[in-house]
């Protein structure tokens, strides 16, 4: 009997997240290794695309649950149906993408199936037909090599840690339809509503990120409106400096991100706080300004394959982690950076 | 309202932590409550005085933890429990779950169970899930706030593609973020009835279980590889001719 990966592929009302490709090439590249077969399984309501497209990113078998009652992710069925198909298919690696939902699944068929879980891997290697992961803790300040000593072994792998596989138009298959585990009434969760957020760049899928801190509040030359009181108009100019941090993003299709004393001054929301206590990213260029890298900023960005920093203070910690560093006033530097980004990339 | 807060004790987000032969170090910084299980803490309390009832906090680990406790009983918490026992020394976080499972159930009458959305030290971030898998109750996570409704808790929950509104029938496990609001302050009342407090140990046995089968093993703990970085400060005699040579550095880099 040959050996089987399973994997979950994450969705969104249709489409998939990119983390769920990247752990797909995965899922390709142990079952290659092991000279298994790559099952692929996709939760939620219209989701004919994913299904398709799981087949043409290197899926071997597609399993779906097309349901009304699963339209919106809730994690008890769609928990129930990973533990139906694994506790069928007896695969021997059940592979998530790090995503809100894949690590909440992930931990929850742990629970079902009696098993181990590693959350959040950046690297493995397969010894002795198990996998050897490396996941970070300490929000990346250490690295630990674990292993799952039963089957399934259950593991999330972390966006962008791992490349996309190529996209095969001519791959197809017949996938499979697995029927609902949980009558809709027994669900004992509802969703009442749901917004969705204004950017289309997610901090932690995004290849490049342009972040603000403390220091954006830091311009001596604005003047606030007079009806504010002091901690409004600290408020008020940090928002400014947010808007040149954001039209840089823009130019570069970049996600926003600040540091844990910008989002603690009320600068911006906790959604796009990096660091430890925020989200761990790991783009390809990081541009921080006016952040100065207190430990637990760095500990959340310092994989980033390139980091430049603006800042006024030449002793700033963020430097020494800097390819490129600009001792100086972002409100300086960032109009004419975001021009000649604007024209090179013919934007 | 029965409210438990499961907590975790952590060395402070501060700490410069290194691997030493092989073994975590965390220097001279202080072991305190797991920074996002203090949002856990403050959601039950304010829970607590809309809703009425005990908060209970509780933790697995060492005769030390109960620092961490005496913090949740400092900050308002009516009772604290430690979960101490030699086999829970390596146990993976379905062995955690399953305790603190236990320990829920032998609380009694809980309709709700707080968790922060992870440790600082494992990153795991799945303890909240696992354990409601465990008692079989429904998950609400990365809540930023929370609020009862006729027998149901609703919350407003982060998810990548926005914000949800969701609501789980009672009893329900909920993990909070920090958008739920500041942890308050230890009162100095607090923090005397936590100095005086006595806090219970509670071995599995206690518990009525078996030590749960741990199938994680991690036998390496690394520094991470230093990245050989040639820092390079970019320099120029106006801001517009810096941010050309910046501009033409970066996109030599070959990464937009």
């Amino acid at each position: 009997m040959s050996n089987k990966i399973l994997i979950y592929i994450d969705q969104f009302q249709g489409a998939a997240l990119p983390a769920s490709w990247e752990a797909l090439g995965v899922s390709s590249a142990i079952a290659s290794d092991l000279s298994g077969e790559v099952l692929a399984l996709v939760i939620g309501q219209d989701i004919k695309q994913v299904v398709s497209d799981a087949y043409q990113y290197g899926a071997d078998q597609v399993y779906y649950a097309d349901d009304a009652s699963l339209k919106d992710y809730r994690p008890e069925p769609y928990t129930a149906l990973i533990a139906k198909i694994a506790s069928e298919q007896m695969p021997d690696v059940i592979l998530f993408p790090t995503t809100t939902r894949g690590r909440e699944l992930a931990g929850m068929s742990a629970i079902d199936l009696d098993t181990g879980v590693l959350p959040d891997v950046t690297q493995y290697t397969i010894r002795d037909g198990r996998i050897l992961v490396t996941r970070p803790v300490y929000a990346g300040k250490l690295l630990v090599n674990a292993t799952c000593d039963k089957n399934p072994q259950i593991i999330t792998l972390r966006g962008r840690a791992f490349d996309k596989p190529e996209h095969d138009p001519s791959r197809s298959g017949e996938p499979i339809q697995v029927e609902t585990v949980m009558a809709a009434d027994d669900i004992q969760t509802e969703v009442i509503e749901y917004s969705t957020a204004e950017d289309g760049v997610s901090l932690t899928d995004a290849a490049v990120i342009v972040s603000g801190g403390r220091g954006v509040s830091n311009n001596p030359n604005l003047t606030a409106p007079d009806d504010l009181d002091e901690k409004q108009a600290e408020i008020w100019r940090a928002q400014q400096g947010f808007m040149l941090v954001g039209e840089l993003a823009a130019v570069l299709d970049a996600a926003v991100g600040a540091s844990r004393a910008a989002v603690d001054a009320g600068y911006v929301p906790y959604d796009i706080q990096v660091g430890q206590t925020g989200k761990v990213v790991s783009p390809d260029l990081y541009i921080a300004c006016g952040i100065s890298g207190a430990i637990q900023h760095l500990a959340g960005m310092r994989t980033s394959k390139v980091i430049v920093a603006i800042n006024k203070d030449p002793d700033a910690p963020i430097f020494k982690l800097a390819r490129f560093g600009v001792v100086g006033d972002l409100y300086q530097i960032l109009p004419p950076l975001t021009e000649t980004l604007r024209e090179r990339l013919d934007k | 309202m029965n409210i438990v807060v499961c907590i975790k004790q952590t060395p402070d987000s501060a700490a410069k932590v290194v691997a030493e032969n092989g073994q975590v170090s965390w220097g001279d910084s202080p072991l305190v409550m797991n920074p996002w299980d203090e949002y856990a803490v403050e959601a039950a309390l304010t829970m607590q005085e809309e809703q009425g009832g005990d908060v209970t906090v509780i933790s697995i680990g060492e005769e030390g933890v109960k620092d961490a406790l005496k913090t949740g009983l400092a900050m308002g918490c009516s009772n604290a429990f430690l979960i101490s026992d030699p086999a829970m020394q390596n146990a993976d976080s379905q062995a955690v779950a399953r305790v603190l499972a236990a320990a829920i159930q032998k609380i009694e009458n809980v309709d709700i169970a707080f968790f922060g959305r992870q440790a600082i030290d494992g990153d795991m971030g799945v303890t909240a899930a696992q354990t409601a898998r465990v008692l079989g109750w429904p998950i609400l996570s990365l809540a930023s706030s929370v609020g009862a409704v006729n027998g149901s808790i609703r919350v407003e929950r982060n998810v990548e593609e926005g914000r949800q509104v969701v609501e789980g029938k009672l009893p329900v496990a909920v993990s909070v973020v920090k958008d739920i609001g500041d942890p308050r302050y230890p009162s100095f009342m607090g923090i005397r009835k936590a100095n005086r407090a006595t806090i219970p140990v509670w071995t599995l046995a206690d518990l009525g279980i078996e030590a749960p089968d741990t199938n994680v093993r991690w036998p390496e703990i690394m520094n991470p590889p230093e990245h050989e970085i040639t820092n390079e400060i970019v320099s120029g005699d106006s801001p517009d001719e810096i941010a050309t040579i910046l501009a033409d550095k970066i996109l030599s880099e070959k990464v937009l």
